[in-house]
Parts: C-alpha cells; sequence; structure tokens
C-alpha cells in the first residue's frame, strides 16, 4: 500500500497527537485554514475548543497547564489573530507555564510585504517567549513542534510560539516525522546534576540556624517536591511560608505552615521573615512583591537560594548559597544531611504572633469579599480548584482560600493579568472535569473575557463564576484611598451590567448574593446548579474595603501595616 | 542617494554610573531571528552595544559574535546569564584584555593633496603599523589595526588633517592560550 500523503499542517498535528497534547484551543482564520483542515482530517486523540476571543484561548490553556502541570496548545490564525495571544503569552511567561502557541501566517513570499492579516509576530513575541521559531520549510514542522513541546516542558517551563506561513501548512509534507530535537544550547537536564559542595555549605548553614524559614515557590512545585518539602520542614522543625505562586506546594492549613508571605501577605510571615537568621528558598524568583525594599530583605539572615534558573541568582537578592537546580533534586540532596533543630521557641514565638495578628475581617455592615471566600473555603472543604484575577479579590482569595495542596490555586501573579481568571478556570475544568473549579474575579477582571461564557456553555462546563462585584477597581482605589488623599482617578465601574441576567443570556445559570447570612445558601445552590453548566454568582460587596495586611511598595517588610493607617501615607517610589 | 550629515570626532558625554569596555563572546546558532534575540536582552536592561562583530562559525551551523558592551556594571553579570539561557546561545562568557586577544581595524579616509602634508600622514599611518590600501591625487585610506586603544590613538593623530570619514570593524577576542572562547 502507498504511504499516505500527508501535508505539514497534518504531519503537525500527527506530532501533537504523539506528543500526548489533549486540548487545542483557538480560534480559525484564513492563514490557519490547512490546520483547522487537518483537526477534521487527521485520525487523533486531541480535542479543539473553539473560544470567543484568542487571549480567552491562551488562559484557558494557561489554566489546563497550571491544573495538570501539562501543556495544551494554542491555535489562531495570522496577524490580529496572533497579536491577540500576547497578553496570554506574556501571562505564562512570567508565571512559568507551559505552552504551546501555533499562529497562522501569510505566505512565506508575501512576508515583509505588508500583505493582509500579516504581522511579524516572531518579533512581536520574542521578549514573552521562552523561545519562538517562524517555519519556513513544511519538513520541520514535526522537529519543531517537538523541540517546542520540549522546551516548553522542561528546565523552566514557559511558552513557546511556532508560526507557521499558510504554504508552509499546505504543502505536502516529505520529511521524517519523528525527525529527533536539535538543540544544541539547551541542555535542561544540567538542572539534575547538582552540585554537592553547595548544597553541603547550605547543610552546615541550616545546622547552626535557631530561627530558620522556608520560602516555598512555584518552582517547588513545578519540580513536584512536595514531599521532599514536607518532610524538610517536619524533620527540622521550621516554618514554611508560601508565595501566591507556591500555594500548596506545602500545605497551608500545616501546623508549621505561615501562609503566604510578602505584600498582602500574613503578618505572622512577614515577622517571621524579618526576624529570622536564615531563609530557605525553594523555587521562588525573589520577586518585588515578596521582598520589598531589597537590600533590607534577610538584613540578619543567611539566605539560601534554590533556583532552576541560574540568571535568577543575585538578581535580586544576593544569597549566601546558591544552589542551581531543580528543587526536587536538590531537596533530595539536602535531607542526606539534616538534622533536627532546636526550633521550640521559635515556633512558639511565631505562634504568639498568629494569635495576635490573625487573617480577620468584620462580619457587620455589608457583604464582604473575605467572609465569602472563608465560608467558599468552608463549604468546599478547601479542595476546589480557585483561579483570580488581579486585585483585592485575588490577595483575599490567596488569604482565605487555603491550598493543601498543589495545582489547585491558580492566579495570574507576575504579569498580573486581568481576565484571567474566568478562562483559566474552564482550562482547568477541562483538565480536570471531575473537580469543583471556581473562578474568583472582581467584576472589571470579569468584563474583560466574559465572552468566554459562550465557551463555557456550549462544553457544558460545570465552572462556577463568583464575581466579586464592589463596582470599583478596588485595589486601584484602595492606593488612591490611601496615597493619594483618596482622589478617585479611573476606578469608579459605573455601567456595570447586572452578572446574573448576563449569565442567564449566555444560557448559564444567574445567581446573586447580597447579604452575608445568605453566603453558604448561595454557594450552595450553585454548587447543585453547576451540574447544569456553568454558574455565574453576582456578589454584591462593599465598595470600599482594603486588603491588609499591606506593604507599600518598594517598603522593607519591617513597614508592613496590619491595619488601616491613621496618618497620611507617603506615595510608594519603589516598585509598583 | 545617499544623506550626508555633519559628524564629528567629539568623545561621547560620559554617562553617570555606565562603564564600558567589556566584552562579551557568544557562540550561537546561525539562523534569522537570533540578534534580535540577543539585542533585546541589551536593550531592555539599558545597556548600550558599542561595537559588534558577526560572522559564521568554521561549523556553518553557528556563528561566531563580539560584543562590545557599556552599561550598569552592577547588571553585567546578570546580562550574561540572560544572553546564556536563550535557546539559541551555545555560550556566552566575558573576556578581558588578560586572558584574551583583542583586535579593532579601521579604515581611515583622509584628505592628503600632495606635499608636506601628504608625507606626515603617511608616517603616522607608518608608525601605527598601518597600510595604504587606497591612494588618489586628493586622498588616500590608511588600514590600521591593533587593540582598541592604538586605533583610538591613530584616528586621533589622523583627525588633525582633514579625516573624510572612518569605518571601523568593532572588536573581535579570541581567548588566549588552549582556552577556547
Amino acid at each position: 500500500m502507498p504511504k499516505e500523503q500527508l501535508d505539514g499542517a497534518q504531519a503537525l498535528i500527527k506530532t501533537l497527537d504523539e506528543l500526548g497534547i489533549e486540548y487545542i484551543f483557538g480560534y480559525s482564520g484564513g492563514a490557519a485554514l490547512p490546520i483547522f483542515d487537518a483537526l477534521e482530517t487527521v485520525k487523533s486523540n486531541i480535542k479543539f475548543v473553539l473560544t470567543r476571543h484568542e487571549q480567552g484561548a491562551t488562559h484557558m490553556a494557561d489554566g489546563y497547564a497550571r491544573a495538570t502541570g501539562k501543556p495544551a496548545v494554542v491555535l489562531v490564525t495570522s496577524g490580529p489573530g496572533a497579536g491577540n495571544t500576547i497578553t496570554g503569552i506574556m501571562t505564562a511567561q512570567m508565571d512559568s507555564v507551559p505552552m504551546i502557541v501555533i499562529t497562522g501566517q501569510q505566505v512565506t513570499w508575501m512576508l515583509g510585504k505588508d500583505a493582509f492579516q500579516e504581522a511579524d509576530i516572531f518579533g512581536i513575541t520574542i521578549p514573552v517567549v521562552k523561545h519562538n521559531y517562524l517555519v519556513r520549510d513544511t519538513n520541520d514542522l514535526p522537529r519543531i513542534a517537538r523541540e517546542a513541546h520540549y522546551i516548553a516542558t522542561t528546565g523552566r517551563p514557559g511558552p513557546v510560539l511556532i508560526d507557521v506561513p499558510k504554504n508552509v501548512s499546505q504543502s505536502p509534507f516529505a520529511g521524517e516525522l519523528n525527525a529527533a530535537i536539535d538543540l544544541p544550547g539547551y541542555q535542561p537536564d544540567e538542572a539534575f546534576d547538582i552540585d554537592e559542595e553547595s548544597v553541603e555549605q547550605a547543610a552546615r548553614l541550616i545546622a547552626m540556624s535557631r530561627r530558620p524559614v522556608i520560602l516555598a515557590g512555584h518552582g517547588a512545585m513545578i519540580a513536584g517536591a512536595e514531599k521532599e518539602l514536607m518532610h524538610l520542614a517536619t524533620t527540622l522543625g521550621c516554618p514554611v511560608t508560601n508565595t501566591l505562586l507556591g500555594k500548596g506546594a506545602f500545605p497551608e492549613t500545616h501546623a508549621l505552615s505561615l501562609g503566604m508571605l510578602g505584600m498582602h501577605g500574613t503578618a505572622y510571615a512577614n515577622k517571621a521573615l524579618c526576624e529570622c537568621d536564615l531563609i530557605l528558598n525553594v523555587g521562588s524568583r525573589f520577586d518585588d512583591r515578596i521582598i520589598g525594599q531589597a537590600d533590607k530583605f534577610g538584613a540578619n539572615a543567611k539566605i539560601i537560594h534554590i533556583d532552576i534558573d541560574p540568571s535568577e541568582m543575585n538578581k535580586m537578592i544576593r544569597p549566601d548559597v546558591q544552589i542551581v537546580g531543580d528543587a526536587k533534586a536538590a531537596l533530595k540532596l539536602l535531607s542526606s544531611h539534616l538534622k533536627p533543630l532546636d526550633t521550640a521557641d521559635w515556633l512558639a514565638h511565631l505562634d504568639g504572633y498568629k494569635k495576635k495578628f490573625p487573617l480577620s475581617y468584620k462580619k457587620q455592615g455589608g457583604l464582604r469579599m473575605q467572609q465569602v471566600l472563608d465560608e467558599l473555603f468552608d463549604l468546599t472543604k478547601g479542595k476546589a480548584i480557585v483561579t483570580t484575577d488581579v486585585g483585592q479579590h485575588q490577595m483575599w482569595a490567596a488569604q482565605f482560600y487555603r491550598s493543601d495542596a498543589s495545582w489547585n490555586f491558580i492566579s495570574s501573579g507576575g504579569a498580573g493579568t486581568m481576565g484571567f481568571g474566568f478562562p483559566a478556570a474552564i482550562g482547568a475544568q477541562f483538565a480536570r472535569p471531575k473537580d469543583i473549579v471556581v473562578a474568583v474575579v472582581g467584576d472589571g477582571g470579569f468584563q474583560m473575557t466574559l465572552c468566554e461564557l459562550a465557551t463555557a456553555v456550549v462544553n457544558k462546563l460545570p465552572v462556577i463564576v463568583l464575581v466579586l462585584n464592589n463596582h470599583y477597581l478596588g485595589m486601584v482605589r484602595q492606593w488612591q484611598e490611601l496615597f493619594f488623599d483618596n482622589r478617585e482617578s479611573g476606578v469608579d465601574l459605573d455601567g456595570n451590567p447586572d452578572f446574573a441576567k448576563l449569565a442567564e443570556a449566555y444560557g448559564a445559570t444567574g445567581l446573586t448574593l447580597k447579604r452575608p447570612a445568605d453566603i453558604r445558601k448561595r454557594l450552595e445552590e450553585a454548587l447543585k446548579a453547576r451540574k447544569k453548566g456553568p454558574v455565574v454568582i453576582n456578589a454584591e460587596c462593599i465598595k470600599t474595603e482594603n486588603v491588609f495586611p499591606m506593604i507599600p511598595a518598594g517598603a522593607a517588610l519591617e513597614s508592613m501595616l496590619i491595619e488601616p493607617p491613621k496618618h497620611k501615607m507617603e506615595k510608594p517610589v519603589g516598585s509598583t | 542617494m545617499s544623506r550626508t550629515i555633519a559628524t564629528s570626532d567629539q568623545k561621547p558625554k560620559p554617562r553617570p554610573g555606565i562603564v564600558g569596555g567589556h566584552t562579551l563572546s557568544m557562540h550561537v546558532n546561525n539562523q534569522p531571528g537570533v540578534l534580535m534575540r540577543i539585542c533585546q536582552v541589551f536593550a531592555r536592561r539599558a545597556y548600550n552595544i558599542d561595537s559588534l562583530v558577526v560572522s559564521q562559525g568554521r561549523d556553518p551551523r553557528f556563528s561566531r559574535l563580539t560584543l562590545g558592551i557599556s552599561g550598569d556594571p552592577a547588571g553585567l553579570d546578570q546580562i550574561i546569564k540572560q544572553c546564556a539561557k536563550l535557546v539559541d546561545v551555545i555560550h556566552c562568557t566575558e573576556h578581558t584584555p588578560a586572558d584574551a586577544v583583542v583586535r579593532d581595524m579601521v579604515l581611515v579616509k583622509v584628505r592628503a593633496e600632495g606635499g608636506e602634508r601628504r608625507t606626515e600622514v603617511l608616517q603616522i599611518i607608518e608608525h601605527f603599523g598601518g597600510k595604504t590600501v587606497d591612494l588618489t591625487e586628493n586622498s588616500m585610506i590608511a588600514r590600521i589595526e591593533g587593540d582598541s586603544e592604538k586605533v583610538d590613538s591613530a584616528i586621533r593623530l589622523l583627525s588633525n588633517y582633514e579625516i573624510i570619514e572612518t569605518v571601523r570593524t568593532g572588536k573581535v577576542v579570541m581567548a588566549r592560550g588552549e582556552q577556547p572562547t
């Protein structure tokens, strides 16, 4: 029998199928026609999800990846289709999320001639991808797809874009489907070759410590180092704080957990960082949201930094010991050197802070986002996958929806992308259909990507959208109140639709929540109604509540405000 | 038609906190777009590329880059690691004159209309071990090579005469001894 003749697009889809890609999220268009056709002509296990906007497709792939650790593919057309993916690609890059983005492109001989829907997406995306390709030879497609998958998922993960001109995808394929990858400049296996001397040095510092803190970041989760982290913390008797993206790497309900640190972290985590004599950072990049003023961070502590990316070393903080490599491999090596530390006094001291400065909120005087999230945590026993947008609701979700397992709290940390939460929840729900997925979003962010309600309804996804609606861009308003004499500028979202009615118009269930007494009832209704498809809860919250604790941007952790300040604040000048 | 603008031999104004004279050598994939990736690493961190030499390596799959850069010295280590992290970069190393041979070459076109002036120009060229590679009634082109400081001095002395234009290659470096570059 003669070998079946494939075109480039078919070879590409076959390769993606072999790579185990389960979902493609995308939006069709002229330059991507051959690839969309291949989705129909090639027999594969790949499921295609038509979104309502290309940005939504990228956040769905992102949510899928952050709920599973596996990459999904985004498939869009050239020009504006490709351009609309940029926010989503940047979001994935900032948070080290694996993603493969395939863009259609004008035919090769028209490139550089301002042809219809031509955009130099290769050039445009260089600063926001881990790597990217403009394919010029049909026969290269399978190799490039394999390389993209390999680059996206190994080392420090990230997005990889493949720009495929239409003539390249529709020309006959005469290459090797199993072509080997060829990446002489990319050797992620080096990450498993940990420098033993650094580990021994770290162990010596740890052995001398009486007030240690472990700082767990996203890297601990990506490396799958949860068990090693637990072993480390419990062997040493060492408290653990986590970053926003590190939520779940160490269970936040554990007695040794201090919860999240940083700008809106717990008072006890930040106080522990101020008073500790050793910081063991496992897979966090010392983001400006957690260190505040760099030269005062950990000023009296020895710092050990474990990171898979050598360029993170000395970037924000100069550690005493650098361990470059995979967090799991590093902790395994480290564990053989460890003995219990005498931390009883330190833990008792921190417990004092936990009792004195707990996360709290008022239960009278209207509906507060904190209370809604607190009750959501109780009702779902902390087992739901929670995605968020960016702002006040995000910080309260991080504070009150404690995470006990990895891959359950999905939030745009580095990029701070509004409109991320809802499409990310869709991606997470596709990835884990049996789990309860709640998109915790603000009224601002939800309106940026709410067109994906159609995607959720069409696919009958049991996703719950909890719109914490204060009719404000609340976090910006909070800054204006604290630092700009309460001059409100560009923050009043007058004109919001009735989100419950809007949901009904899309064919989803719409619920309204106004009184604290109804929180539990409404959430239970949502959990019931989700069996029929998406549910939107419009929670009308107090308009002018502020998030505390708060460390003004760029200030030292010592400057933390545990409650609203009584005097006028200086405008922060460090970071944003 | 080419556009002519007035230029001068002025020294660049000193910029506070900026240190020049760093030389990086990179081995990279020989593909379109690689230079774009590298340049963005420098531009984003406010580094200026003072000189850049790129050419295909002995193995045509790779290219060799030599960059002369200036910027905040505190960020140099970061820049090197950020470049090394690029998938298309095989390696990126800093070289100092102590561990590497540095060579730079300039072509200088000087107006020299006969007589004494012409002899003086020729003497300067000879002093720097240069060569005249083009000679007309009114002008000549000199080729001078050496380390960057030597090339600078030659241009400075020749600027006492009328320099029409200069074209400079920028630094290329090679590690001394058996060390790979």
